[in-house]
């Protein structure tokens, strides 16, 4: 499917996948991150239910600590 | 071309919320204050520390008291006129969305990833069409060229991104400084809109 990704677009090499799935696939290991999809935030607790699809604008970004 | 004067009966009018009173926030409410907006909710729970005057827009003197009582008193000295609501409490999920549901925009002015990961969620879930500027990664000294800025939508977002704090990267003024006056200018940017020549 093809999505884009922080702004950039991607083609990502499964029919479906969940949030969870693209962090891992991207290696996004940070413990604290934020999802959005089509400008609508993903709460952490639902990472492992929620599908992506095909032309989902996606953003994933973390958070360090400092301030 | 709007002139000062012009720009600051338009901000005279704004209410900007800002989510601690820390490094980030104390030095953006000051930036604020200076550039006349009218009203600004501030928040926090914390005292000033003596190992918070490395940044944070406190004085020797002020140690000891409440950082919003400090604050406060350090943006009337700016200007007089301002309008301040001040919460001196821990900001949360279920009272996030009350005390800054007027607000034009929010300013994530946090220390700790987790409070920012709540602050974002939260604002996000509850006003997913306010304006929200945060920060990630200020630590240490140096590389300013490192330093930028990147939105999504009506998120905004500043810092290196990846400068952790840690014991070889203490919070300094000079970075602390540098974020949190972006984040200040992007809430410019964003009250002016249309009057940017």
């Amino acid at each position: 499917m093809k999505i884009t990704l922080n702004n950039t677009p991607e083609e990502i090499q499964a029919a479906q996948l969940t949030v969870q799935q693209l962090l891992e696939r991207k290696k996004f290991t940070f413990k604290l991150i934020i999802v959005k999809i089509n400008g609508k935030v993903v709460p952490k607790q639902e990472y492992e239910t929620t599908q992506i699809h095909d032309g989902d604008d996606v953003v994933i970004f973390h958070l360090v600590s400092g301030g | 071309m709007p002139t000062f004067e012009v720009i600051k009966r338009r901000l005279k009018n704004k209410k900007v919320g800002i989510a601690g009173s820390g490094g980030l926030g104390s030095n953006c409410a000051v930036a604020l204050a200076r550039v006349g907006v009218g009203h600004l909710v501030i928040t926090d729970f914390d005292k000033v520390e003596e190992s918070n005057l490395n940044r944070q827009y406190y004085f020797y003197d002020q140690i000891g008291m409440q950082k919003v009582d400090a604050l406060e008193i350090n943006l009337r000295r700016i200007n007089p006129n301002i309008e301040i609501t001040k919460h001196d409490v821990k900001l949360t999920p279920s009272n996030i969305p009350a005390i800054f549901k007027d607000c034009d925009v929010i300013v994530e002015a946090f220390d700790k990833a987790e409070m920012k990961q709540m602050i974002l969620e939260t604002v996000l879930l509850h006003f997913p069409e306010k304006y929200l500027v945060a920060a990630s990664g200020l630590a240490g000294w140096g590389a300013n060229e490192k330093i930028t800025q990147t939105s999504f939508g009506k998120l905004y977002l500043c810092g290196d991104f990846e400068t952790e704090v840690s014991e070889e990267l203490p919070p300094l003024a000079p970075r602390v400084g540098i974020v949190s006056n972006m984040e200040a200018n992007i809430v410019l940017e964003l009250l002016l809109g249309e009057m940017r020549p």
